[in-house]
């Protein structure tokens, strides 16, 4: 089963566009259907939008920030989770 | 691991890992915006400084730093320095977590969005690291003396049936 999937795997990476190919669909400008590409976006205004070098962290922060909100959202709700299931109240009187 | 240990070794070496591990994760947060990093990796590494010195010295170790029952509180402050920023974007007529259009005087929009990212990166951090320390608090929630519980032995009343 393992190598089954592990050849499925192996078999789709080969056919993966050569890394920095500048054919590959998501490095186009535009797609197949004609629209504008997001990360060509990103890649040519990130510093001009928010002066921050890194533009993974401007797309994390800034233009996904909805989606980080969603990720805290997940992790807070983990640990209000563990404390609502977990933690014995102790209560003395 | 949720009894201190004895060993003089593990103790030392917890006492001078646990600080470098922290400032390398408030490095990670703040030069988040030049390098890998950000609030998430960041308040794993704060959140690991606390748990490494918890796990060799003790559960109520640490306390002072961030303590068990703070740790929720907290992680909510965090999850709200997030909300929040986008809720004051909002105010000033923008999209939801559109830092661009706060007026800042004397700074351009650009920069704006630079601090605005750096103050989401640190609620980011501060959630994960006490959402992080919540979690293994509770997950070993056992109070007996040898773990430095002082209440423990004490009735737990809310566990009587009635």
């Amino acid at each position: 089963m393992l190598l089954v999937f592990a050849g499925l795997l192996i078999h789709a990476t080969l056919h993966l566009p050569a890394r920095g190919d500048p054919d590959a669909p998501m490095h186009r400008e535009r797609n197949r259907a004609g629209g504008l590409v997001a990360g060509d976006y990103f890649v040519r205004n990130a510093y001009r939008d928010a002066a921050t070098p890194n533009m993974v962290t401007v797309v994390l922060a800034d233009y996904r920030s909805v989606d980080t909100l969603g990720e805290v959202i997940v992790v807070f709700t983990a640990g209000v989770s563990c404390f609502l299931i977990l933690r014995r109240r102790r209560r003395y009187d | 691991m949720t009894s201190p240990s004895q060993s003089v070794i593990i103790i030392v070496a917890g006492r001078a890992l646990a600080p470098l591990i922290q400032l390398f994760g408030i490095y990670v947060i703040i030069h988040g915006h030049y390098s890998p990093g950000g609030g998430f990796q960041g308040g794993a590494l704060l959140a690991a400084g606390v748990i490494l010195l918890r796990m060799t010295e003790g559960r109520c170790a640490a306390q002072s730093e961030i303590s068990t029952e703070a740790a929720i509180p907290v992680a909510s402050i965090g999850a709200l320095i997030f909300a929040g920023t986008g809720l004051v974007t909002l105010a000033f007529g923008g999209h939801y977590m559109d830092y661009g259009v706060v007026p800042v005087p004397g700074i351009e929009e650009p920069m704006v969005r630079y601090y605005g990212i750096l103050l989401v990166e640190f609620g980011i951090g501060l959630a994960v690291m006490t959402a992080l320390v919540a979690i293994f608090d509770d997950m070993l929630d056992d109070p007996s003396p040898e773990n430095g519980d002082v209440d423990a032995g004490k009735p737990a009343e809310d566990l009587k049936r009635p």
